[in-house]
């Protein structure tokens, strides 16, 4: 196990430290201390490598993340895993805004609750969130899942693409173009492996799904009033 | 009695300014179809532009350089406050992005081989980076878009620099839609949707809102790409003077300022028309804003809407920009609009030079489109070439100009190099109406 306090080096240093190890794998445990709400930290990592950040961070923990997973041991700041490709981002504490915003694949899991637009635009992410979501989340998302094992705030999946979207609680309001669907087999199926992934013990038949109702897929000056 | 009647004079039929032919017929339109109309290109109404304004050459007072015997050196370099690597052009004539998506493979391969040819850059788009244009673009800037369409980590790293788009001068505030019939198989999985449906760009970023948010995305942008490439941040123009200074203050390299008069691939026509500033508009706040931060030069400057000929290209440096671009012109010299396709432009209700259907993909030049036959016409290698004829004809014009205002480096053009024809431009530019010393605004 590495360790790096960003107390005693700064945050351009502990970045090109954790690309490096791309071409040098043999040092795959970093352990981030003192992290104090820094903005950026593991950004842009690219390498099968496992980070524990000791405390909370700021905007954009872990984004663009590829292979890498990333534990986060408190809360994070808006963005938290934006744009991530693959790898596993785990957050103890809570998450601002657009946590997973257009993600494209991998596992963030939030085991506090998550601030609005959690999942806007996501492009095939998954996202489980343990507690309760904010306004406004997977606005114009695309593909991948988003979990939610507490409540939803209003417009939930306002604009909706192809994302899938399981709630357990209640949600305030649904976004236009987001209808309840059918919960088949296959998606009990997949709720459940997303849970198990997530190390929640919630039941995935207590889960309602969301979809799309594909009605604003096609611009239709009938629709306009939903726009 | 009848012919006493028609013996009178007739008032003749006066046709109304402000109900016109083409507005009654717009009224029409939108009477039969209950939806707006949408379009490519730019502004096409009438505004104060670089036409306004002319050159004063040398005679006795400057002295002009010889045009086949002395340099007028054309180099830029862009993104040399923070980026390690910063761009090195030959030209100052740029690229703007156009997406593949909106334009075709083979389009977007021509404009990297036309400006690789000429030594400068050509942008991404919406819809993310294609294996043939970055092969192509010896400098390609790799656009950071609100919709992150095809945005991933490993294109951002492949980028000679970055470019984030907070706006553009056809529709700032907008959002953009490329509609259903141009989502191709390869469009859609570049862009994580289905095949066919409309695909909406969102009109903001989805993490971040403000000045202070955008520094910090900044900051990312520059932790994953190790601050080896430029930043710049494209704004359309609407407050020049005000976004200039937040993007300097949220640490861009370089701001890209795009007035009305550029184009767009498809927007409400009423937003192309009624929204913005004209590009001549746009300069002198800008230049004054990284002048009163002590970062003009520094902080470079790139201007583009309605960029068509080299008098164009010098008369923006001469207020203050370090390079233009061109997205419009680029694409003419490709051969949009071109009127050796008139019958077909005319089975399509329009003509050349007025073609802007883009949106609907059925470009008989094959360039903006994603139908395979209508794109086999267009010859990438021919298209390029044209391009790079057309850049190099920029450049000798714009420094045709320069020498005759005795200057061997275009950057050392100069608003004294300048007269402004109208009052209008005079007041817009700051620049002193042809024959006085004086621009509206200024205290005798």
């Amino acid at each position: 196990m590495q360790t790096f306090d960003l107390e005693q080096n700064d945050l351009r240093t502990l970045n090109a430290t954790l690309h490096a190890q791309k071409t040098n794998t043999n040092q795959t445990a970093w352990n981030i201390i003192n992290p104090r709400g820094s903005h950026a930290i593991a950004v842009g990592l690219d390498a099968p490598i496992e980070v524990t950040v000791n405390g909370s961070t700021g905007y954009y923990c872990a984004g663009m993340n590829q292979q890498a997973t990333v534990n986060v041991k408190g809360s994070v700041g808006p963005g938290v895993a934006e744009n991530m490709m693959s790898g596993t981002v785990i957050i103890d504490g809570d998450a601002s805004q657009y946590a997973g915003a257009t993600g494209h694949g991998g596992l963030l899991v939030i085991k506090g609750n998550a601030s609005s637009r959690c999942g806007i635009s996501m492009k095939g992410i998954d996202i489980v969130v343990h507690g309760n979501i904010g306004h406004m989340s997977a606005f114009m998302a695309q593909s991948g899942t988003l979990v939610v094992c507490g409540d939803a705030g209003e417009a939930l999946g306002d604009s909706l693409y192809e994302a899938q979207l399981f709630v357990r609680g209640s949600v305030k309001s649904l976004g236009a173009d987001c209808i309840e669907k059918e919960m088949r087999p296959e998606h009990l199926a997949h709720l459940t492996e997303l849970l198990t992934q997530a190390g929640s013990d919630a039941k995935p038949e207590e889960f309602t799904r969301y979809g799309s109702a594909r009605q604003l897929y096609n611009f239709d000056v009938d629709n306009a009033g939903a726009y | 009695m009848k012919d006493e009647k028609s013996a009178i004079p007739r008032t003749e039929p006066i046709q109304s300014a402000t109900f016109s032919n083409p507005v009654n017929a717009e009224i029409r339109r939108a009477a039969a179809t209950g939806i707006y109309d949408i379009r490519g290109g730019g502004a096409k109404r009438k505004v104060p532009h670089f036409d306004d304004l002319l050159f004063l050459g040398a005679s006795i007072s400057r002295y002009p350089l010889e045009g086949y015997r002395e340099k007028c050196e054309t180099s830029v370099k862009l993104g040399t406050r923070f980026a390690a690597n910063p761009i090195e052009l030959d030209i100052p004539v740029t690229i703007a992005g156009m997406s593949f998506g909106a334009l075709s493979g083979p389009a977007k391969e021509a404009l990297g081989r036309g400006a690789s040819a000429a030594g400068t850059s050509t942008t991404t788009g919406d819809g993310g980076m294609t294996p043939e244009e970055r092969g192509h673009s010896s400098k390609l800037v790799y656009q950071y878009l609100p919709s992150r369409y095809g945005m991933n980590p490993d294109d951002l790293r492949k980028a000679d620099a970055i470019e984030i788009v907070v706006g553009q001068g056809a529709k700032p505030g907008g959002g953009g839609m490329l509609l259903g019939q141009k989502i191709s198989d390869r469009v859609a999985e570049m862009r994580n949707l289905p095949k066919g449906i409309d695909q909406r760009s969102a009109c903001r970023h989805p993490d971040w809102t403000g000045p202070d948010d955008l520094e910090i995305k900044i900051l990312e942008l520059r932790e994953i790409t190790g601050w080896k490439v430029p930043i710049y941040l494209k704004i359309g123009g609407t407050r020049p003077y005000f976004d200039t200074t937040l993007a300097v203050k949220a640490g861009a390299d370089v701001v890209v300022l795009d007035g009305m008069q550029g184009g767009t691939a498809a927007t409400q026509d009423v937003f192309i028309e009624n929204v913005g500033l004209p590009t001549i508009a746009c300069i002198r706040p800008a230049v004054q804003a990284l002048q009163d931060l002590g970062m003009h030069r520094k902080v470079q400057l790139i201007v583009s809407g309605g960029i068509r000929t080299g008098a164009d290209v010098a008369k923006a440096m001469a207020m203050g920009a370090d390079a233009v671009a061109i997205g419009s012109a680029a694409l003419i010299a490709l051969g949009d609009n071109d009127p050796k396709w008139e019958t077909e432009y005319q089975k399509l209700g329009t003509t050349s030079g007025a073609y802007d259907d883009w949106h609907e993909g059925l470009d008989p030049a094959g360039i903006t489109t994603q139908d395979p036959e209508l794109m086999a016409r267009f010859d990438p290698i021919e298209g390029g070439r044209r391009l790079k004829n057309y850049l190099k004809v920029l450049t000798l014009e714009a420094q045709t100009i320069a020498r005759a205002c005795g200057k061997n480096h275009l950057h050392n053009l100069e608003p004294e190099d300048l007269c402004a024809l109208t009052l209008e431009a005079a007041a817009m530019t700051g620049i002193p109406l042809a024959g006085t010393n004086w621009y509206p605004g200024k205290g005798y």
